[in-house]
């Protein structure tokens, strides 16, 4: 990718997010505090450590944006008010978005099914993601 | 028709850089009544004063104008240059040309437009001036510390050594404060209590000092050399100059279940109490919210063993009232409320202690006699998780804790650490944390110690979460920043390392004071670095935690710092006042009070007062006088008077318009 563009997906993040990394003193508490830290490749402190440096194909890339909870125990905890699981969800809305609207296909689906997965969750992918 | 001088100064580049200082200097020559004008690189130095001193002698000058800083920097170089020179000092104005000027200004035309039109102001108002004299006030020689800690302690100690009488006014019953719950200090690690309570005893037997414990400070009036303050001693029920301290009541009295204050709740104490073996003055004291006797009138044991026939149920509270010269403000600081950080468990498990609750379950006057124990089931840890920065270093927008650094966590947790690892080697001790900071004499080298000698282990991360587990230990979850895992550990204690805040009477007692603080309700210096034991307001000082966090040796130098300036202000027998105070007109006056009202020192009062009405006849009116011993000269009367007939010294209404014309020509 160009660095401009990520420049510009760089910005989209903070202003989704409306988070400032810079407020972050790298204490981990978000990551300290995290119930899905090891399912995650990135962790929190992470995450915001890479948005602040400019790490961003990484982190477009990584599964861990959707092993995040979104339980916001980081968020409640953070002393600083850094707000990481808001630059998760900024990360995700932005990978969401550059799929489009009509990602999902039927023949791929199979292969993503799961014994646990309730049959609503795949009705509503199809809802949301093929119209 | 004054004839005045005009000196504008370079300040090296700082003015002359951004403004063009000839060009002030010709454009103010030309202003009525200028007689003189000229510019130098440095004003305030001995030639550029000998610049002022020889104009004013040869020029005959009435009125001086110098362009240069703001006036607190060097108003009072100048106008004791004039006065020298003999001329009034009053009759010198400052134009601040750097600060509201150069210092502000990018480009020089807009500058030098701007400093004239300063010095067109000062010019304006030196029109107007007239000499002032300050008057002079007695000095009360007497000083009243407020806080009976070690901050405190030293104060009294230093001025009572200099010869002048100092009163400690303390809350609790006795003096000591947060230090005498401390079981070591570092780096040294000697006993806490072995180096104060001779300090204590020091002061229970000076006859300089005289210690007003079990009391409060509830209003003080006046001003510097002349404070007149209202102390409630609360009822102790128990006579002071009868009881001996020999501690029979506090053995016979039947209420044994009251949270020891003085071990933090960690064990009782009987209604009526002594705080600990070293108080002074040793005095027994009842607790009226748990004692029988004065809530439901049943029991009186207390008073059928006390020989001395010390015990007093009818006792009430008592107001007296003192004069001092001076005031300091010691009143310290308190751990911030940990059931706001409910994510480490403090209010669920009796295993979560604060850091000082630690020092009292280590010290052996401590509800354990000194062994460490658990105080759930009082079975020695074998694991100890210590947590740093529990509400230090948060975001100002964040809900909970404080901005600031607490400062002394770092070092008491590796003091902790080394005496758990000393004591008990086979315990092992976590310290999770953000920054070690270790600046002071000895500090990271008992950091280092703890790490390198006592094996304790220290984490860079934060603690997110601590969960009571059933069989009675503590999850521990926490990240390790280095490792770039997030770690569990199974810990039989965790130590939060709360932050420290000022105690909640520094806030009104800095509003009886007329005393500013910061959002953070420390007091404020009068200079961050050349004033910091003293408040803006005259007369105040500051000693100890109240001015912001410290540890032992900082606080006891301040403390004597705050001595010396105090014994400084007490030699004097007489005070300068500001001659720059308000004045009543008589006949314009209205008799409203409304200036009575506004006024923060008390300096207003109204007299009736005959004047000559038309044909020989005799008016009685209400009118308001002020003293000027007492006006400190904030112009809020000046401001809230709706006839106009007050007026403030030096910066009358006239002047004040004669200046804001200046600009607007």
């Amino acid at each position: 990718m160009l660095q401009s563009e990520l420049n510009k997906i760089r910005d989209d993040i903070l202003s989704i997010s409306g988070v400032n990394p810079r407020k972050c003193m790298c204490c981990g508490k978000c990551s300290g505090t995290c119930p899905s830290y090891d399912e995650m490749e990135y962790h929190p402190h992470e995450f915001v450590h890479m948005v602040e440096t400019g790490d961003i194909e990484a982190l477009l890339s990584t599964k861990s944006i959707y092993k995040c909870l979104s339980c916001f125990a980081c968020i409640e905890r953070c002393p600083r008010q850094v707000e990481p699981a808001k630059l998760v969800e900024a990360v995700r809305m932005v990978v969401e978005r550059q799929r489009g609207p009509q990602h999902l296909e039927a023949e791929n689906v199979p292969e993503q099914l799961d014994d646990d997965m309730p049959q609503q969750a795949v009705v509503s992918a199809f809802r949301k993601y093929r119209k | 028709m004054q004839r005045i001088g005009v000196f504008v100064c370079h300040c090296g580049t700082n003015i002359a850089g951004t403004v063009d200082v000839k060009a002030v200097a010709d454009a103010l020559g030309k202003e009525n009544g200028v007689v003189y004008s000229t510019d130098y690189t440095y004003m305030c130095s001995a030639s550029g004063q000998q610049l002022i001193s020889d104009a004013i002698k040869e020029k005959n000058l009435t009125g001086v104008v110098v362009c240069s800083c703001s006036p607190r920097m060097h108003e009072k170089t100048f106008r004791t240059c004039a006065e020298r020179a003999g001329i009034n000092p009053y009759m010198l104005e400052i134009a601040n040309i750097r600060e509201q000027d150069s210092w502000i200004c990018k480009d020089m035309p807009t500058a030098t437009e701007k400093a004239i039109a300063l010095g067109k102001a000062a010019v304006a108002k030196v029109t107007l001036n007239t000499p002032l004299t300050a008057g002079e006030a007695p000095v009360t020689k007497r000083a009243l510390v407020i806080g009976g800690g070690i901050a405190g302690i030293q104060t009294a100690l230093d001025i009572a050594e200099a010869g002048f009488p100092v009163d400690i006014v303390e809350t609790k019953p006795t003096i000591g404060g947060k230090m005498a719950q401390l079981d070591k200090t570092f780096p040294t690690l000697d006993c806490a209590a072995c180096i104060l309570t001779p300090r204590m005893v020091e002061c229970g037997q000076n006859d300089n000092i005289r210690i007003l414990s079990y009391s409060d400070v509830t209003d003080i009036k006046g001003f510097v050399g002349n404070f007149t303050v209202t102390i409630k001693r609360k009822a102790r029920y128990v006579d002071e100059t009868k009881c001996t301290g020999c501690g029979e009541c506090t053995e016979k009295c039947p209420q044994k279940a009251v949270p020891n204050e003085f071990n933090l709740g960690l064990n009782n104490r009987r209604a009526i109490y002594i705080p600990f073996a070293q108080a002074v003055p040793k005095i027994a004291t009842i607790d009226p919210n748990y004692c029988m006797k004065l809530k439901s009138g049943k029991c009186g044991v207390c008073s059928m063993v006390c020989q001395a026939k010390a015990i007093d149920y009818n006792a009430k509270d008592i107001y007296i009232e003192e004069k001092y010269g001076a005031i300091i403000a010691a009143t310290g600081y308190n751990p911030i409320d940990l059931s706001k950080f409910d994510e480490f468990a403090y209010s669920q498990s009796k295993d979560v202690v604060s850091s000082l609750e630690f020092e009292r379950l280590m010290n052996a006057a401590g509800p354990t006699g000194g062994a460490l124990l658990r105080p759930s089931d009082g079975k020695p840890p074998k694991t100890i998780v210590f947590v740093q920065c529990v509400g230090s270093r948060c975001s100002a927008d964040a809900v909970k804790g404080h901005e600031y650094c607490s400062k002394i966590c770092c070092m008491y947790t590796a003091k902790h650490a080394i005496l758990t690892r000393d004591h008990y080697p086979d315990t092992d001790c976590y310290v999770f944390y953000i920054d070690v900071r270790t600046p002071g004499k000895n500090f990271d080298e008992f950091y280092r110690r703890a790490v390198e000698q006592y094996g304790v282990h220290y984490i860079k991360g934060m603690v997110g979460k601590v969960t009571p587990q059933g069989d009675g230990t503590l999850d521990v979850q926490g990240s390790d920043l280095i490792m770039d895992k997030q770690v569990h550990i199974k810990a039989d204690m965790v130590v939060l390392a709360a932050s420290i805040e000022a105690d909640k009477t520094a806030r009104p007692l800095a509003t009886m004071l007329t005393a500013s603080m910061d959002t953070n309700d420390f007091f404020t210096e009068a200079h961050p670095k050349l004033r910091p034991v003293e408040s803006p307001t005259a007369g105040v000082y500051l000693s100890g935690c109240c001015q912001g966090p410290k540890d032992i040796p900082d606080t006891v130098a301040q403390a004597s710092a705050a001595a010396a300036k105090v014994i400084g202000l007490l030699v004097k027998d007489k005070l300068r006042n500001n001659p720059c105070v308000a004045e009543s007109n008589e006949e314009m006056c209205n008799g409203c009070s409304q200036c009575e009202n506004v006024c923060p020192y008390g300096a207003i009062t109204y007299i009736e007062k005959d004047f000559r009405g038309p044909n020989r006849t005799t008016i009685t009116r209400r009118v308001a006088q002020v003293n000027p011993a007492v006006c400190q000269g904030c112009g809020a009367c000046t401001v809230t008077c709706p006839s106009g007939a007050m007026d403030l010294k030096g910066f009358t209404n006239k002047e004040i318009m004669a200046e804001v014309d200046a600009i607007c020509r």
